[in-house]
């Protein structure tokens, strides 16, 4: 008896809806084995974990603050990955658009009015923008594989905003200490909710998502980028113009995380320094996975990973547990999902073995005999 | 009449018990233990940055016993992050709490501004408030001393640094190690290399090792791992450790150590808010406080080099010898610190030049 | 300058280069038989913290080296498993493999942050005294004799052995191997799993010698810089020592210069090994004919075998 992997006709959309579903209780079984082996009260830690960071109003708007920044990366991502242009460089995107907002902002601090803070939100979307738009070019015109450049690219971003905030960017009177001066406050983000730190850039995340899902699924332009993602050829054949496509999605994808990389600046943290992201742009490539590459998907996924987070930094407060648990989570949950979707495209079959059905004698039915004999 | 006799006997009863309860739970939490936590920037290790704060944490622990409850968080990077951490402590009901990292000065004043009745103690920063206050150690004391040991120590006169960033706090280190080498020894001359990290083993490692490569003899370092200690181990130099005893990374190496003693500053702040007496201030502490101390010396170490360096602390401890007295060169050869002056306070805190005998420029 | 700096200067680039060297070959390996693995920092990463753990535990730096073996032998079999048997997306799972890698890294080390171990030195004894070869060519540690051994081992394997024949016939057509009767399945489990031995190999390496300590991604890139190498090197085994030498070099002259005096921000300086991934990326795959020559044609495509 063998149990084998058998292709299916259609994919099963019974499976694409169930198997982040069933990635997510295996994580959780196993995270709950791991504090099993750890010591520590499984149940207890699973509701310490997970329950916790949403049980009352601050922690709420806490997971939402978390979630923003990862839920727009993974909207912009989920254009690139979907035309099969393997952007892994959301994270250097975010910390350019932090980088080119927070020099508008100190460019403009004493400015007064309404309108700095969009200009500095603008600023870091052409940021982030620029600076997908080096792959782009490099993928169209230099055929550099863009999984490498991006990646290299992350690094580089990362030193230059060091640079950047140990030297030019330096606050004046911070007693030479790497942090920019503190953005005034037509610079800040405003906050919707009183006594929180809920800020506008969250809802970003929110339209974002609307305009990613008209463009994916009512734009012509979306389609065209499906179908890049789906066979390149057949969209070559059909006069897509390949390099346009490949400009495009970097270019929304690199604004989107631009933008969340200048909210991060101008929301929660209010002024430069060195470290801005804790991974952003590297979770929001899980999440973009772990949501199917779906808008709504995406908005739930990057739920779940920032309250990953939360969860991580609770069980480290009060249970005593190392904090590198959310990447054993986060890490977990992806290859859960990529097994699981397995079943979306193959079924499980239990195959008998060939001696076993030969054995089985032909039954021939006495029929005519019973007839006969009345 | 019974009736409202008995109402009031009821009445009374009532109000007596509630009394009671409430003088209780009053009396209760009098003797509750005070809830103290510290939030840290790296994770607790055998030694450093972290470690050393652990320590105190521990000492605190010790002396005030059951009248302090403690908890700590490590590894918070210092972004959005830790504002987080410090409002979840303070809602915790933690009523002291100790952020231990520059990074968090910032996020500590936000918190501060919502919680009044939480005190704050920030260390290696500049920025306070009603409720925020800011700490730290005169680490350059014991650089100079240190100084002093490996100006005596070095053959090659060649001293190397794996500096982490020219922060004023880490170049006054540089400053203070470099004028204690030539005080006794004139021809020392210090090499340093920025590792752009506070804890990076490998790249702290890798400095120590191209200076060794260059000659360098001796090895310093202001940042947290014991990559440049074994590094020197493993080429038979000597090394210079950083916040707490590191012979464990290399037992021929190890000359001594800068060590930091918070124990005695978080015992006296938490007696501090237990009394009621706490109030915003800066604290710099010396060896005059006993916040800081050298470790050991090497058992190698020739004895009236110890001496040397055990008497000048002494003279350092009663304030009859400051490492920053004049005359001060920079590198450009200008007098920037005349005889008979010494550097106030606010000019070390601003210190943005190297002074003679440190080679290379500061990156702006 | 004088001679004992170069020969210090070359000194630094072999150590700083062996580490990339030894995940570069591993990694060409496995793509010579068309698989792309992701990997290779979540699979150093738990090379080094095995290989740390053991060896504190055990005392001895060569158990220790086989544990950290065995743990990239693991995260690679666990690679293996899921895009061989499950048909899962080659790239999307070696992000998730190096995801893992780093996170599970860092909690099962969580307790040895900041412990020592005792470092052992190795010499070869006459030639090491040679006034500038002796520095600059023998005075290295074990490994790094091993990581030439290997590539001029991996160099012969795919230049004169039938086996090494198979693994390239795998890597460029798959559907004709198999109707050769050539296991495609068999011969990519066990590239996939030398590439997991190798990246295990070099983790042990950075926690065991290069510095001897463990530090949570403590690899730093590494892994990415070793699969650019393999690009660099058009999936040569010659071309990959040249370039990991290369790009040690890099890595090691940011310090270099700053030992020197010179006052440019080190954190510009600390970019270059990756400003220069990224231009020989860009000189390299501009002649997309040559890129064609020389990857494997079914590099990152998942195979289905026929039965």
């Amino acid at each position: 008896m063998r149990i084998k992997l058998e292709a299916r006709g259609q994919h099963s959309k019974l499976m694409s809806y169930m198997s982040p579903i069933i990635a997510a209780v295996l994580t959780i079984f196993c995270g709950a084995l791991l504090f099993w082996i750890l010591d520590k009260p499984p149940l207890q830690t699973l509701h310490t974990f997970l329950i916790m960071p949403i049980s009352d109003l601050y922690s709420i708007t806490e997971l939402l603050v978390k979630a923003g920044p990862i839920v727009l990366c993974a909207m912009g991502l989920s254009i690139c990955f979907k035309a099969n242009v393997w952007n892994i460089g959301a994270e250097g995107q975010l910390l350019m658009g932090g980088l080119v907002g927070s020099c508008t902002a100190l460019w403009l601090l004493d400015a007064q009015g309404i309108w700095v803070l969009p200009v500095v939100l603008l600023a870091g979307i052409l940021g982030g923008a620029a600076w997908a738009a080096i792959p782009a070019f490099l993928k169209n015109y230099c055929n550099t594989n863009e999984i490498l450049s991006t990646i290299m690219l992350n690094y580089i971003s990362l030193n230059i905003l060091l640079h950047a905030v140990h030297g030019p960017l330096k606050d004046p009177d911070g007693f030479n200490f790497p942090e920019s001066a503190l953005f005034s406050d037509w610079q800040i983000m405003p906050i919707i909710l009183e006594g929180t730190r809920l800020h506008l850039g969250v809802c970003f995340a929110l339209l974002a998502m609307v305009a990613v899902w008209v463009l994916m699924s009512k734009t012509f332009i979306g389609f065209q980028l499906k179908v890049l993602g789906g066979d390149e050829r057949s969209a070559h054949f059909v006069g897509f113009k390949e390099k346009r496509l490949v400009w495009l999605c970097l270019f929304i994808c690199g604004g989107l995380a631009g933008l969340a990389g200048a909210g991060e600046v101008t929301g929660p943290i209010g002024q430069l320094v060195p470290n801005i992201s804790p991974g952003y742009g590297y979770a929001a490539i899980i999440v973009a996975f772990l949501g199917r590459l779906h808008p709504l998907g995406i908005l739930f996924a990057g739920l779940l990973m920032a309250l990953l987070y939360m969860g991580g930094e609770m069980v480290q407060i009060q249970l005593d547990l190392p904090k590198a648990i959310t990447g054993v989570f986060q890490g977990m949950l992806l290859l859960f999902l990529l097994i699981c979707d397995v079943l979306i495209a193959y079924r499980l079959v239990i195959e008998k073995p060939l001696s076993k059905m030969i054995e089985e004698p032909l039954r021939i039915e006495p029929r005519a005999i019973a007839i006969e004999g009345k | 009449m019974l009736a409202i006799r008995k109402y009031c006997l009821f009445k009374v009863l009532i109000i007596s018990l509630l009394g009671l309860g409430w003088s209780a739970i009053a009396l209760a939490n009098k003797h509750d233990p005070l809830k103290v936590a510290f939030v840290y920037v790296g994770p607790v290790d055998q030694a450093g940055w972290t470690y050393s704060h652990d320590q105190g944490r521990k000492y605190l622990e010790e002396k005030l016993g059951n009248k302090v409850k403690t908890t700590y968080v490590e590894s918070v990077p210092e972004g959005a992050d830790a504002e987080r951490v410090i409002t979840m402590l303070a809602k915790d009901g933690n009523k002291l709490i100790f952020t231990t990292s520059f990074g968090y000065m910032n996020p500590t004043l936000k918190v501060a501004k919502k919680f009044p009745d939480v005190k704050f103690e920030h260390a290696s920063g500049y920025k306070r408030a009603k409720n925020v206050s800011t700490y730290f150690n005169r680490v350059y004391q014991g650089r100079y001393l240190t100084g002093i040991l490996a100006g005596m120590m070095t053959e090659s006169n060649l001293l190397g640094y794996v500096a982490s960033f020219p922060i004023p706090e880490v170049v006054r280190g540089i400053n203070a190690f470099t004028l204690g080498a030539r005080s006794v020894n004139p021809k020392a001359e210090v090499k340093v290399v920025w590792v752009s990290s506070w804890y990076d083993p490998g790249k702290e490692s890798d400095a120590a090792k191209t200076m060794i490569d260059m000659g360098v003899d001796v090895i310093t370092q202001h940042t947290d791992s014991g990559g440049p200690i074994s590094a020197a181990e493993k080429q038979d130099v000597l090394a210079i450790g950083y916040h707490s005893d590191m012979s464990v990374y290399g037992k021929k190496a190890h000359l001594t150590a800068t060590e930091h003693n918070w124990g005695p500053h978080y015992v006296a702040k938490t007696l501090a808010v237990l009394n009621g007496t706490w109030t915003s201030e800066d604290v710099w502490g010396g060896l005059s406080d006993n916040a800081l101390d050298l470790s050991t010396h090497h058992k190698d170490t020739p004895r009236h080099y110890s001496s040397v360096v055990k008497h000048t602390k002494s003279l350092i401890a009663q304030g009859k010898l400051h490492p920053f007295a004049g005359p001060i060169k920079d590198q450009s050869g200008k007098v920037r610190i005349p005889a008979g002056k010494a550097m106030s306070d606010g000019e070390m805190l601003g210190m943005k030049w190297y002074v003679e005998g440190v080679q290379g420029k500061l990156p702006k | 300058m004088d001679i004992d700096l170069i020969a210090n200067i070359l000194f630094a680039t072999v150590r700083m280069g062996t580490p990339l060297l030894i995940v570069a070959i591993g990694e060409l390996v496995c793509e010579k038989s068309g698989v792309l693995n992701l990997g290779q920092e979540g699979m150093m990463l738990m090379g080094a913290v095995v290989g740390f753990m053991i060896a504190f535990h055990t005392d001895s730096l060569f158990i220790g080296f086989i544990g950290a073996v065995a743990a990239g032998v693991l995260m690679a079999l666990l690679f293996a498993v899921i895009t061989m048997n499950f048909y899962a997306n080659q790239v999307a799972t070696g992000l998730a493999l190096t995801i893992l890698g780093v996170g599970l890294s860092g909690f099962i080390g969580r307790g040895y942050v900041g412990e020592a171990l005792s470092s052992v030195d190795f010499q070869i004894p006459l030639l090491s005294s040679i006034p500038f070869f002796g520095k600059a060519l023998f005075s290295h540690d074990l490994l790094v004799y091993i990581s030439i051994g290997l590539a001029i081992t991996v160099y012969w394997f795919f230049k004169s052995t039938r086996a090494g024949l198979v693994v390239k016939a795998v890597g460029e057509s798959p559907e004709s191997a198999q109707s050769l009767g050539l296991s495609v399945l068999k011969v990519r489990y066990l590239a996939i799993i030398f590439g997991g031995a190798m990246a295990g190999l070099a983790g042990g390496y950075l926690s065991l010698i290069d510095t001897p300590l463990w530090a949570e991604n403590m690899t730093a890139g590494r892994g990415w810089i070793a699969l650019a190498l393999v690009v660099f090197a058009s999936w040569r085994v010659e071309r990959a020592v040249l370039g990991a030498y290369l790009f040690g070099f890099m890595s090691i002259m940011h310090m270099v210069l700053q030992s020197f005096g010179l006052s440019v921000s080190s954190n510009l300086l600390a970019t270059l090994p990756y400003v220069a991934t990224v231009v020989v990326l860009v000189l390299l795959s501009r002649n997309q004919q040559r890129i064609k020559l020389f990857a494997p044609m079914s590099l990152g495509k998942s195979f289905h075998s026929a039965h």
